[in-house]
């Protein structure tokens, strides 16, 4: 009885606890996490070209930081806000992934 | 010339015909563990059933340098036949044949062999292995499926529309098994995806390979694309002729019945279930321990696993089962399991096939994720699905049945025909920790030691809420019934529910929330 126990696990629906399986879906999730606005990522793969920054340049709202060339379009890179530059963690020519972080401000 | 000259003319031209794509390309797709489209057709098929049209068309193609190329019956193979002694209208695409690409004479044989498939008002099965449009002949490709996807659409719900991927099915050839009731996929033969990997590595820089991107377990675990999965062809062809035991030809039939058989006396109710509600058990043995014979068919068996669907059968007669399953997730709701079991519940309504709801789950699943997803639009497509089927329905309460879960699966107040409940069944808006800890917020908070009050206010509320009798003191159960009754109350109830009819509001139709 007790091996058969052990192939459940626990999970929490509401205020109860069950015993059950989870499946990979379940398992796979990512938590979620409050999205941080000085820190830019790339929302496409792609390549980064023309980056007109440097780190600890101070930059204003709409400011254009850098492009990320992705389905053969010139997407723009821009400050959502007066800041400074922290770091920029790309190069120019890179290809990025989705998601991947380009741009911390402070 | 004499008929005899003519007949072996004929013979002549149905040799040449039939060797397809000849014997190098038959060889290599043999080799890849592929049968070819006729060896198909006949496998499939009950034995001699299989009779061929358009054996003899061609190509429309001009362009290119293609009018010079002879491409046998177009690649691919048209006609009709016989599965367990039922009529079936089918087609397969002939790899073989450059590619089994679509051009325009192509599409024409299978939107042919669909229009017959229509008057007659039999089942289609499409063979899919397919290179996709044969570029050569342009815009009449892209026409040849738009007619085909038409004529899916026209179809569905009047003629069981299967689908079996046999081989690559890419862009926007893959919106006709999309369409169709059944999609059936094999282990490293199926492939299926809108844009390929190289498409994706070229745009987007991200490599995959075409099994991880759409191979056979991804549409039958992940995406849901894919209700049946098999280890090889014949398997595949085993489950297609299972399949269509349980469905009608069409949608002014039912199911041809089958002699009744009890329960195999292995499956006891008593054995399986546990009666306290955080336990897990495996809601497949409660309905084997119902079925005719303890058989049951199950669809979309590796895809959100946390509800089961499936056919059985009751004094003979095809059921539709949708349960929960408290061996995953708890059994809980959720974006997918929600789009599995409203689509299977619209199947069997379009179908006469009778449903037979399970009910045991503590709700929907908590998540940012699933609410972003869209939880509230899936979740409601089982609302949906369960108000506007008007076959007869029949719900079955065995453990928990909370709140927003409690009315979507199939409760009396979307008219289900008859409710019934087990003594161990929970009907309740949330389950009972949940529910003291707002009850008696002040008195846990307030006293000396919260988690005793806690733990006795918990008590307090299953002994009195915890239980079917409070949903039937409003009459929202029929019957409160002792679990071995239950297949006795069952068959009861579909027999009486024979003649069922229900008027609808005068509409065109509906708009489900897709």
């Amino acid at each position: 009885m007790a091996t058969k126990r052990n192939k459940y696990e626990s999970f929490q629906v509401g205020d109860t606890v069950y015993r059950t399986t989870i499946n990979k879906m379940q398992k796979n999730r990512k938590p979620y996490t409050v999205p941080d606005a000085r820190n830019l990522h790339a929302f496409i793969p792609g390549t980064i070209l023309d980056i007109a920054f440097k780190d600890g340049e101070q930059v204003k709202e709409g400011d254009i930081i850098m492009y990320l060339e992705a389905m053969k379009m010139k997407n723009i890179i821009k400050a959502p806000f007066d800041g400074e530059i922290k770091k920029i963690y790309v190069k120019e020519g890179e290809t990025v992934s989705k998601n991947h972080l380009l741009v911390e401000l402070k | 010339m004499s008929l005899r000259t003519k007949t072996s003319e004929l013979r002549k031209r149905m040799r040449e015909a039939v060797q397809g794509g000849g014997q190098k390309a038959i060889d290599k797709q043999v080799s890849m563990g592929k049968m070819t489209a006729r060896e198909r057709i006949i496998e499939l098929l009950d034995d001699k059933s299989f009779y061929e049209y358009d054996l003899f068309v061609e190509h429309a193609a001009k362009d290119f340098d293609m009018d010079k190329k002879y491409l046998a019956g177009d690649g691919v193979v048209t006609g009709t036949g016989t599965i367990n002694g039922y009529p079936i209208c089918i087609y397969a695409q002939d790899f073989t044949v450059a590619g089994g690409s679509l051009g325009y004479m192509h599409a024409r044989k299978i939107t042919k062999i669909m229009d017959h498939a229509m008057k007659l008002k039999v089942p289609i099965i499409g063979i899919n292995d397919s290179g996709g449009a044969r570029i050569q002949e342009g815009v009449n490709s892209l026409a040849g499926y738009g007619e085909i996807f038409y004529r899916n659409t026209m179809a569905s719900g009047v003629i069981p529309q299967i689908s079996v991927i046999l081989g690559p099915c890419a862009g926007g050839a893959v919106y006709s098994p999309a369409l169709t009731d059944f999609v059936f996929v094999v282990e490293g033969i199926s492939k299926m995806f809108i844009t390929g990997p190289e498409v994706i590595k070229s745009v987007l820089g991200e490599e995959i390979t075409m099994e991880a991107l759409g191979g056979a377990k991804v549409h039958a675990e992940t995406t849901g694309n894919a209700h049946f999965w098999a280890e090889n062809e014949l398997e595949c062809f085993g489950q297609i002729k299972e399949l269509f035991s349980y469905v009608p030809w069409n949608n002014k039939k039912v199911a041809e019945p089958f002699p009744t058989k009890p329960p195999k006396s292995k499956y006891k109710i008593s054995k399986v279930f546990p009666s306290e509600a955080t336990e897990p058990y495996d809601v497949r043995d409660i309905i084997r321990s119902l079925s005719d014979d303890s058989e049951f068919f199950e669809i979309q068996e590796l895809w959100a696993g946390n509800i089961t669907i499936g056919f059985m059968r009751l004094n003979g007669e095809t059921i539709g089962v949708v349960a929960n399953q408290p061996l995953v997730l708890a059994g809980v709701l959720d974006v997918d399991s929600s789009d599995k079991a409203a689509r299977f519940i619209r199947y069997c309504d379009a179908f006469n096939i009778p449903l037979l709801t399970m009910v045991d789950l503590p709700g929907y699943l908590p998540g940012v994720d699933q609410e972003h997803s869209g939880v509230i639009r899936h979740g409601a497509k089982l609302l949906y699905a369960y108000s506007e089927a008007s076959v007869p329905k029949i719900t079955l309460i065995t453990r928990k049945a909370y709140g927003g879960g409690y009315i979507a699966m199939c409760s009396s107040h979307l008219k289900a025909d008859f409710v019934f409940a087990w003594p161990t069944a929970e009907i309740a808006v949330m389950g009972p920790t949940g529910a003291a800890n707002i009850i008696f917020r002040k008195e846990i908070a307030q006293a000396d030691d919260p988690d005793k009050v806690r733990a006795e206010k918990v008590e307090e509320y299953k002994a009195k809420f915890a239980n079917p009798y409070v949903a039937a003191a409003y009459g929202y159960i029929d019957a409160v019934i002792e679990p071995k009754e239950t297949r006795r109350y069952l068959l009861h109830a579909l027999d009486i529910s024979k003649s069922k009819s229900v008027i609808m509001p005068d509409k065109k139709h509906g708009i489900p929330p897709f």
